[in-house]
């Protein structure tokens, strides 16, 4: 059953939530438009799953518009996507143009007539060539990394960037040096989705056992997909430095690689270097298995991130929800969630990895430590109720500049 | 009981974000950033990261020192930039010569150290404050007791952190309006100093509640 407003009460307390209702209020226009490319799977269609409901709850209208396009805009936004993530890209200059036909399509069949646009990510940016009125504010939410842009398609997108009022980041990494003004909005999680929410322990246990992993000995656990930019090699050299010291368990989990081609042959190489290994668990987990990260999360002694690149990387906020102690790479959104010293520790290499692995188990009330002060950071910046109270900000303070 | 003739007044502040076009990849290209970054800025790595971290009572004082410490890697500079108190502070103009200052020296007596690349740069942003009135008001000591327990972490932060600024009176909202509006200049002093880096919001509210339940019991 989907939550409401007030089932965050007693996570975050009645001031918090009546804050927003507050917020809300002080609001004179209160219908949204918001436009992005797909209303199911994927972070963008999460994140508005979550956010128009609750803001409905407060009186806020989100009116939320999915693009229409056939195989071939998706094809081309497919390779956008790849090509501002750093890949290089490959389309001909024709794909240009059935982006911007796409998008003529959708301009005539969306109302964009509203008092306040969002509009999520690349593949919508020419709307704002049809927005009715330039005195209401269109805002663009950029949920990508653009930090390795390819300069191909950047250039083509950069001028329709140019005509919004703001823009969104999710990291000041990720931002770019814009004419306009560049908000910091940060990604958020649910607290009450099945990924986060309590579990009885019998069910952590339960899970525990489906998987052969011993709930007796420490479990050092990696949740992500199987992906080499997540160097899930690199964390079983870690794993085998820990284990010289400590006897523990490994598990790197993520969703399953049966359609991934380059998915599958990384979990083949992670399967070689494990070398039957009983105590490396290499899990593929179908596509949607919320409540069993949840609950290998829950049953970790210490999460690692070990990435090359990250997005944000969401999986840090979740186990430092459930108060893990984390140990990760710094690299893109991930310095912002693990406060060296303070929420986690970060590591730059397999050696700095392993060593604040052992440290943790070492110390564990030092990781206790940490793991309730990352909840403490979770609770007051990586909620989807904080997500909500920062678009109102934004909402408020757009009005008030208008 | 005293009444006021003005009530306290709550209100609420949230903070945007705002991502500066700046940043810095050394300690030499920090001092520059310091020195030149707007006012918004100061504030944004000073005082509203104190609100942004409440929870975190033990060695986090500022944006700064935590970037010097975790990513350029000199402890040294990392203590003295987090030697800085904003209670000391009634301007950002002050609080942005103290740093600069503190990064110049640094530079100065460590020139090649300076110039070293950290491991991630540091970007500087502002806080756009976006300040709206709450309908909770206050006329006695016993009617603001009740509010406090009801106002957000927000609230609380902009009227007893964020108000130093804006009063620039080395003391803040509450204080205020307990010596000047109730005339209880001792429960003024023992609020102004409660310490807010030793304290989260949460656990300063339930000092200053403390404080108002002796002051009413008297």
């Amino acid at each position: 059953m989907t939550a409401r407003l007030d089932d965050y009460v007693a996570l975050l307390g009645a001031p918090e939530i009546d804050e927003l209702r507050s917020l809300a209020r002080t609001l004179v226009e209160r219908d949204v438009l918001m436009v992005n490319s797909t209303a199911v799977g994927g972070g963008v269609a999460e994140i508005l799953n979550r956010l128009v409901p609750l803001a409905r709850e407060l009186d806020v209208n989100i009116r939320w518009e999915v693009l229409e396009g056939g195989a071939d805009f998706f094809e081309v936004t497919k390779a956008f996507h790849n090509a501002l993530h750093g890949e290089p890209y490959r389309l001909p200059p024709e794909a240009f143009e059935v982006f911007l036909a796409y998008n003529e399509h959708n301009r005539k069949r969306i109302d964009l007539e509203s008092p306040i646009a969002v509009i999520h990510d690349p593949q919508p940016l020419p709307l704002i060539c049809g927005r009715p009125r330039q005195d209401r504010p269109w805002i663009w939410r950029c949920h990508i990394d653009l930090s390795r842009r390819n300069p191909t398609v950047w250039d083509f997108l950069k001028p329709f960037v140019d005509k919004f009022h703001a823009a969104i980041f999710s990291s000041p990494a990720f931002a770019q040096g814009l004419p306009i003004p560049q908000y910091l909005f940060f990604p958020s999680i649910d607290p009450l989705s099945d990924k986060n929410r309590e579990l009885p322990p019998e069910f952590v246990r339960g899970v525990l056992d489906r998987f052969g992993i011993d709930p007796g000995r420490p479990v050092i656990t990696q949740i992500s997909r199987f992906d080499r930019l997540k160097d899930p090699l690199g964390v079983v050299r870690v794993f085998r430095s820990v284990k010289r010291y400590f006897d523990c368990q490994l598990v790197l989990a993520g969703g399953g690689a049966s359609d991934d081609p380059e998915g599958a042959a990384v979990v083949a190489e992670v399967r070689e270097a494990a070398e039957g290994d009983p105590d490396i668990h290499i899990l593929e987990l179908p596509a949607s298995s919320p409540l069993e990260i949840n609950a290998l999360q829950r049953a970790s002694t210490v999460i690692v991130q070990k990435s090359l690149r990250e997005g944000f990387g969401l999986t840090v906020a979740e186990a430092l929800w459930k108060k893990r102690p984390v140990v990760a790479s710094a690299v893109g959104g991930i310095p912002l969630q693990v406060i060296h010293k303070h929420t986690g520790l970060l590591a730059h290499s397999v050696e700095g990895t392993s060593y604040q692995i052992r440290f943790l188990l070492a110390h564990p009330e030092l990781a206790a430590k940490l793991g309730e002060q990352g909840h403490q950071h979770v609770r007051e910046n990586f909620l989807v109720t904080q997500n909500l109270k920062t678009y109102l900000l934004l909402f408020l303070a757009l009005q008030r500049a208008m | 009981m005293t009444t006021a003739a003005q009530p306290f007044e709550f209100s609420t502040a949230g903070y945007l974000i705002r991502i500066a076009n700046q940043k810095a990849g050394s300690i030499a290209e920090l001092a520059d950033g310091v020195a030149n970054c707007t006012d918004a800025s100061i504030f944004h790595h000073t005082f509203h990261t104190l609100g942004q971290h409440h929870f975190l009572t033990e060695g986090f004082s500022n944006d700064f020192a935590q970037w010097a410490l975790a990513s350029a890697n000199r402890v040294e500079l990392a203590e003295q930039l987090a030697s800085l108190d904003i209670r000391d502070y009634v301007t950002l103009a002050e609080v942005r010569s103290d740093l600069h200052r503190m990064l110049k020296d640094y530079t100065d007596i460590h020139p090649a150290a300076a110039q070293q690349m950290a491991l991630e740069p540091f970007y500087f942003c502002e806080s756009v404050e976006i300040a709206t009135p709450l309908p909770e008001r206050a006329s006695s000591l016993k009617e603001f007791r009740h509010s406090l327990e009801v106002i957000s972490r927000a609230s609380l932060y902009y009227h007893f952190i964020a108000s130093r600024l804006r009063l620039q009176l080395r003391t803040n909202d509450f204080s205020a309006w307990f010596a000047n509006g109730l005339g209880l200049t001792r429960l003024a002093d023992q609020t102004n100093r409660i310490d807010i880096y030793a304290n989260t919001l949460d656990s300063a509210r339930r000092t200053l509640l403390s404080l108002i339940d002796r002051e009413l019991a008297a």
